[in-house]
């Protein structure tokens, strides 16, 4: 079952036209985006630094002290290998400030604030280099909702959210990111050790699959089960895809003219552009 | 009688009819300069595909001054092109507009209106109501945008009404990234095109476009297809290209010797059974 087996050169080639493209409609000729030092940040990068060449892409590497020194490294390492502009900023000193008045919050709390920390540094950043946000999130954590809403999840442009990370994974490889990034475990770094795959209690394989079937191919919960699936990962992850819906659509506006913003007054953002 | 054709593979701007005017203009007096018979833009070249609420006010009407622009230009060179066209009782159709000698011989509006998916055509627009293959200078053409030609049987009444040149124009969007090196949108495209032109022994005119409308990319890949099923010529994928050939309806004769489908076609056999089958299943 390769369902997810991508042409990578044809991919490639629509998401470098996209980054230009989408960059260029609207006047910019600039990108910023967090390097975190895993695989979709990298990708990105590559994608970005090809489709507008590096001098052009901004990368903010943006640390917490608890951040593995390893992802730092690696994230050089791309900035390294692309020849993009790098610039790091610690985000230790803010997050600390304001979790001075709630030493107990949870590693929830803590996780999202890093995520939107780091958001308003890109926003700023955009400002300063009259850069569009590069995002970085996949189809697999789109869909699973396993970001933060207006934090990692938040940008102008994404030339990978339409990828599950399975195929992040054979882009990485054809884009020539460095191979200890593809193969380390992927890990959104917010405590040393964590993992992905471990804290989600399923491996991308098997979600990515899932999800495919799912999503893109229409299976039905029967169908799904009748492939091989386990019905309580179906509902587990059906589940995870429903309730995170709202985090992947612009707040809900109450309804009260007769021409409401997104339901009766209709424009692609691309609009006369 | 052999003539020269080209293919202008585009992205137009959305929403900005004198911007996609003046880049058709270039392209059209180029043509000129070239010696170019017919030139086929793709599906609404003047407004861009995600149209939505932008409808009403970039359609033309019969009247308008960039219809007398294109048609003065056609009297020195035959142009089809996509626009919505706005009638006189206010409806807006996805239209195709042939123009020939200073005329319009033929206005297609798009029948088969995809509301579905990622399309939202039928939400916006009129849907067309007739299908006809129409006498140019070079023949019998037919023109049929997009969804249409996903129809079997538009492409049947077209080819069955005469036309030796099928010109399909669309706005395809690319999608579909698999093992294949190409799209699963052109993958469809290019088997249904040969499909056409072999088993109505008619040259397929196919101008699809490119560029990017919130993070939807069109395909382009746009070619012209043989009587036999052969590629004629073809274009760059994803990118803006121009391409020409010259075409010979000696090549439609020859196929239509070598397997004379058209000629042994049972039109009265089909219209039996299909108004059986409207009978018996599609009315209420």
């Amino acid at each position: 079952m390769n369902a997810l087996k991508i042409n990578t050169d044809l991919t490639r080639r629509i998401l470098v036209e996209f980054i230009r493209n989408e960059v260029e409609r609207v006047g910019f000729s600039n990108v910023v985006l967090g390097l975190s030092g895993g695989i979709d940040s990298a990708v990105s990068a590559f994608l970005a630094a090809e489709a507008l060449s590096p001098e052009h892409v901004w990368a903010i590497l943006m640390p917490y002290k608890s951040s593995s020194p390893q992802s730092i490294a690696d994230a050089e390492e791309v900035v390294k290998s692309t020849g993009i502009h790098a610039t790091l900023i610690e985000i230790t000193p803010m997050i600390d400030a304001y979790f001075a008045r709630y030493p107990d919050a949870s590693r929830l709390r803590r996780g999202n604030k890093m995520a939107r920390e780091r958001m308003t540094i890109l926003y700023d950043h955009s400002s300063l280099y009259r850069a569009l946000v590069l995002g970085t999130s996949n189809k697999t954590e789109l869909l699973l909702g396993y970001g933060t809403i207006f934090g990692d999840m938040a940008s102008s442009i994404n030339p990978i959210g339409d990828l599950y990370k399975t195929q992040i994974w054979q882009l990485a490889e054809g884009l020539g990111v460095p191979k200890r990034i593809i193969e380390k475990k992927p890990s959104a770094d917010l405590w040393t050790g964590q993992t992905d795959e471990e804290e989600l209690g399923f491996t991308y394989e098997d979600v990515d699959t899932l999800l495919y079937y799912m999503v893109d191919r229409r299976y039905s919960r029967e169908e799904l089960i009748d492939l091989g699936f386990k019905d309580t990962f179906v509902d587990r992850v059906r589940k995870m895809v429903v309730s995170s819906q709202y985090k992947r659509r612009l707040p809900v506006i109450a309804k009260v003219s007769y021409r409401t913003i997104d339901r009766d007054f209709r424009y692609a953002r691309d609009w006369e552009t | 009688m052999k003539f020269s054709v080209a293919l202008a593979q585009i992205s137009p701007t959305l929403g900005n009819l004198e911007k996609n005017m003046e880049k058709c203009a270039r392209i059209i007096e180029q043509a000129i300069r070239d010696r170019i018979d017919l030139l086929v833009f793709p599906e609404l070249t003047l407004t861009g595909y995600f149209i939505k609420d932008i409808v009403a006010s970039v359609a033309i009407t019969l009247d308008s001054p960039i219809l007398q622009r294109l048609l003065d230009y056609s009297k020195r060179i035959s142009i089809v092109i996509g626009a919505v066209e706005e009638t006189p009782d206010f409806k807006f159709y996805n239209a195709a507009f042939y123009l020939e000698g200073g005329k319009i011989l033929h206005i297609h509006r798009k029948v088969y209106l995809p509301t579905y998916g990622l399309f939202d055509e039928h939400r916006y627009l009129a849907a067309g109501n007739k299908i006809r293959a129409f006498d140019t200078r070079f023949g019998r053409v037919g023109i049929l945008i997009c969804e249409d030609l996903w129809h079997p049987t538009a492409v049947a009444i077209t080819a069955l009404d005469g036309a030796h040149y099928l010109i399909g124009i669309s706005c395809s969007p690319g999608r579909g990234i698999e093992a294949s090196d190409r799209l699963g949108s052109s993958i469809t495209w290019e088997r249904l095109n040969r499909t056409y032109a072999q088993v109505y022994s008619l040259y397929v005119l196919y101008c699809n476009r490119t560029g990017f409308e919130d993070g939807i990319n069109f395909w382009g890949g746009s070619e012209i297809i043989s009587p036999s099923g052969e590629q004629v010529i073809k274009a760059l994928y994803i990118q803006e290209d121009f391409i020409h050939t010259t075409l010979n309806d000696r090549a439609i004769r020859r196929e239509r010797i070598i397997t004379p489908l058209i000629r042994d076609e049972q039109l009265h056999l089909t219209i039996q059974e299909l108004e059986r089958i409207y009978r018996e299943r599609f009315e209420d």
